[in-house]
């Protein structure tokens, strides 16, 4: 019995912690968000490890690694705020095509990292008023808000009937609009369709679902790298921010919210874990895992960006430590596929708790 | 990741499901046939699934230690909710410790009744001015002879007005620094000198007490370690305390039974499961209770695997594990209304009044066995390597 990671996931672990830390600190970062530099560089600089292609079976130029490999991957970048396309090109895209057996000439570019996939899901998971489309006769019309990445290629376009289909970015009968949110390190637009094309790629609702729960883990374990960032950035801050001439880690008061989101952050790690292992490994039980990782580590998480920005006293706030690109990453990662009361209702509605 | 216990492990599960299977209805209050604590506890000792790794000799099973059949063990009869045997605090705080670091003479002496249930300890440790800071115990024992004499005063003693022995921690080197001066005695409670007064808790129970010692005589020997090192000794048993106040398999065991309910109560005719905020904060609560299952995993596992690191995941269960307990068995109150405030006897109670019983009986957990303060300052300081605390200026006398 062992309940941990192998070496091989702790070497690729290190691997694209050593590459974050060394070729994007948050200068990097920042530089990325603010559009002075492309994040398909930072992507390409991943894709030389192998990371887009991580669900990709080799015949199909990846590297044909398992969901808890693709968790601590989203675990690293959580952690380094790091401003890819992951979500989309590297999990749902390629859960996507591979689950249904179609479009597989382009796994290969996804793999490489030249191509990229967006993620229009929105309407499949809860519409807003001005947002709505449908799709007739292989054709799309209306309006998608908050689709993820701004600068895809195509994008998997989720119906309310749990259909995914694909659109291609530059059809002329597709207009794109970026959308700003608070969250500056992942893209996010509106796609107002008149009439493009749309290829059906899955009208099995179980491929939809596989999308989604493989997309809450993956948000989990980057709210999870988040989330320790921040308390070890606060840990290190107090040790040598100095007040009434002592160091403020001394302060029984900032010991305690230290711990607590140490304590909170602890046991995340161990459910990302199983819940990435469950994901291929344990069908019984992965959509529950998956809907309450997410729940679970989202509340951990705003608890804890919270409290680390109050460590860091005033400075917290600034834009000068940066702190808040992981407060906002965290609360992104909340808000988008379904906010933690939607998946907890959902964990309710799989285990047969709703009235019938 | 590697979830299963290997083949070689199958024979020894099947073992133990089918002592399961045999004797579920032959465990104390198991109705007609049913035997009691002192019997069942001899027999578990007997196929190895109580005092497993304790040696013959001291009455023990005598296995070899192996995590993975004691897990299997407690999966096993966890399966069916079947009596684990005794507990209490000989035998899962002192009987170790006296394993470790007791003599020859202790070992015979004390570790074979304890562990049948024949001899029922209490630890008294804390004292009136000495809780959180315990190594500030003031209770003096002085040698005489052959024969420690000892004064002062004990509280919060657990199970004091049952116990046959207590093991002490009481001030032999009033000179020396505070945490050098203590020592680690083992005597009987109906030694001449010691009163009993009990202490009424929240629950309405008098399940602790305080103690008071007036010149009681205590042969030399019975005390564990040296003189003076009395406060190593405590702190190995606080080890063995703090990890098993919140099991984890305990609360999914509760959860279960609040999901019970919730699908079998109604208000208004409707299951309390079909109100969306009652169903919300309950899976809020199972969120956590995974968390902890599976942090508990990791430790299992980092105990088999000695290279794997399990970071802070043991130092966390006791602050996490009972604040979820005590919320969990809240949310079974909430839920009920008025009805969730029945207690003694009350027909309307539910669950044989466990719920109320164990929303206060956790928050004892919550100050017992080091409060959860406490936990966080040891959190900090030997989990994160932040600072102790400067020493307060002592107030003037
Ligand atoms: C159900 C139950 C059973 C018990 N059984 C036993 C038993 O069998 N034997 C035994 O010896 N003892 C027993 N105890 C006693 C228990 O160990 C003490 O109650 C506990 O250690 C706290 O000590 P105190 O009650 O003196 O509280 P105090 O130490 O006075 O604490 C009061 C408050 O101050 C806080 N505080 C104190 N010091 C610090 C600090 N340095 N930093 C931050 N906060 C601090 C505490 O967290 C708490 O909130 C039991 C207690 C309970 C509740």
């Amino acid at each position: 019995m062992e309940f941990g990671l192998s070496q091989d996931q702790t070497l690729l672990q290190d691997s694209v912690n050593r590459f974050l830390t060394e070729q994007v600190p948050l200068d990097r970062v920042r530089k990325v968000t603010a559009g002075d530099v492309a994040d398909s560089e930072v992507w390409q600089g991943l894709a030389d490890l192998g990371i887009p292609g991580l669900l990709i079976p080799e015949d199909h130029g990846g590297v044909g690694l398992g969901s808890l490999d693709a968790a601590i991957v989203a675990e690293s970048l959580g952690y380094h705020v790091t401003p890819v396309p992951f979500l989309t090109s590297a999990i749902m895209a390629p859960v996507a095509l591979l689950r249904s057996g179609s479009r597989d000439d382009l796994l290969g570019a996804l793999a490489s990292g030249e191509t990229r996939i967006g993620a229009a899901f929105g309407e499949a998971i809860g519409r807003r008023a001005d947002a709505g489309f449908t799709v007739t006769n292989g054709k799309i019309k209306g309006k998608s808000i908050f689709a993820l990445d701004g600068d895809a290629d195509h994008y998997l376009v989720a119906t309310e009937d749990r259909s995914l289909y694909l659109v291609a970015a530059d059809d002329s009968k597709i207009e794109r609009t970026n959308l700003a949110t608070v969250d500056r390190t992942r893209s996010t637009c509106q796609l107002v369709y008149s009439g493009a094309d749309a290829e059906l790629i899955s009208d099995d609702p179980a491929v939809f679902t596989e999308v989604l729960d493989t997309a809450w883990v993956m948000q989990a374990a980057d709210t999870l790298g988040a989330a320790q960032s921040m308390c070890d950035q606060s840990v290190v801050y107090a040790k040598q921010r100095e007040q009434f001439n002592r160091v403020i880690a001394s302060f029984q008061a900032v010991k305690h919210m230290c711990a607590d989101m140490a304590s909170t952050i602890e046991p995340c790690r161990s459910f990302v874990w199983y819940a990435g292992h469950a994901l291929d490994h344990v069908p019984d039980e992965k959509r529950l895992m998956a809907c309450q990782v997410k729940a679970h580590v989202q509340e951990v998480g705003k608890q804890v960006s919270k409290t680390a920005t109050e460590v860091h006293g005033g400075m917290g706030f600034t834009d000068l430590v940066g702190l808040h690109y992981w407060f906002k990453r965290i609360g992104a990662n909340r808000q988008f596929l379904g906010a933690p009361e939607m998946l907890r209702e959902e964990a309710a509605r799989i285990q047969g708790f709703l009235a019938a | 990741m590697d979830l299963s216990f290997g083949s070689e492990y199958e024979d020894f599960r099947n073992e133990v499901r089918q002592f399961v299977e045999a004797n579920k209805d032959k465990q104390p209050g198991g109705g007609a046939g049913s035997s009691d604590g002192i019997s069942w506890q001899k027999k578990l000792i007997e196929h190895g699934y109580a005092a497993r790794t304790i040696p013959k000799e001291y009455g023990g099973f005598g296995a070899e230690p192996d995590i993975i059949k004691s897990r299997i063990i407690a999966e096993e009869f966890g399966r069916v909710q079947m009596n684990t045997g005794l507990g209490g605090q000989g035998i899962s705080m002192l009987t170790p410790v006296l394993l470790e670091v007791g003599t020859e003479e202790q070992k015979q002496q004390f570790v074979r009744p304890t562990i049948h249930g024949e001899m029922v300890w209490c630890q008294g440790y804390s004292e009136p001015g000495a809780g959180s800071d315990l190594a500030s115990l003031t209770t003096r024992a002085e040698l005489d002879g052959d024969e420690w004499v000892i004064n002062g005063q004990k509280i919060w003693t657990s199970t004091a007005h049952l116990a046959d022995w207590i093991f002490c921690l009481v001030r032999t080197e009033p000179d020396a620094p505070k945490h050098q001066g203590i020592s680690f005695l083992l005597f009987k409670m109906d030694t001449p000198g010691i009163e009993i007064r009990p202490l009424v808790d929240m629950t309405m129970n008098a399940n602790f007490n305080e103690v008071f010692f007036t010149d009681v005589r205590v042969p030399k020997d019975q005390i564990v370690g040296k003189r003076g090192e009395g406060w190593q000794v405590a702190n190995a048993i606080l080890g063995y305390e703090r990890g098993s106040l919140a099991p984890p398999d305990a609360a999914q065991s509760r959860l279960n039974g609040l999901i019970d309910l919730m699908q079998r109560e109604t208000i208004n005719g409707e299951r309390l499961m079909d109100n969306p905020h009652y169903r919300e904060r309950l899976m809020q609560i199972q969120g956590r209770v995974l968390a902890m299952r599976f942090n508990d995993m990791r430790l299992l596992s980092s105990r088999i695997n000695k290279d794997q690191d399990a970071g802070i995941s043991g130092m966390i269960v006791k602050l996490l594990g009972t604040e979820l307990r005590h919320e969990l068995e809240g949310l079974a109150i909430d839920i009920m209304g008025e009805i969730g405030l029945s207690f003694h006897g009350n027909p309307y109670t539910r669950g044989g009044g466990s719920w109320q019983y164990q929303y206060m009986y956790f928050l004892g957990l919550i100050i017992g066995g080091g409060t959860n303060q406490i936990q966080r300052n040891i959190i900090s300081e030997r989990g994160l390597g932040m600072p102790r605390e400067p020493k307060a200026v002592v107030k003037a006398q």
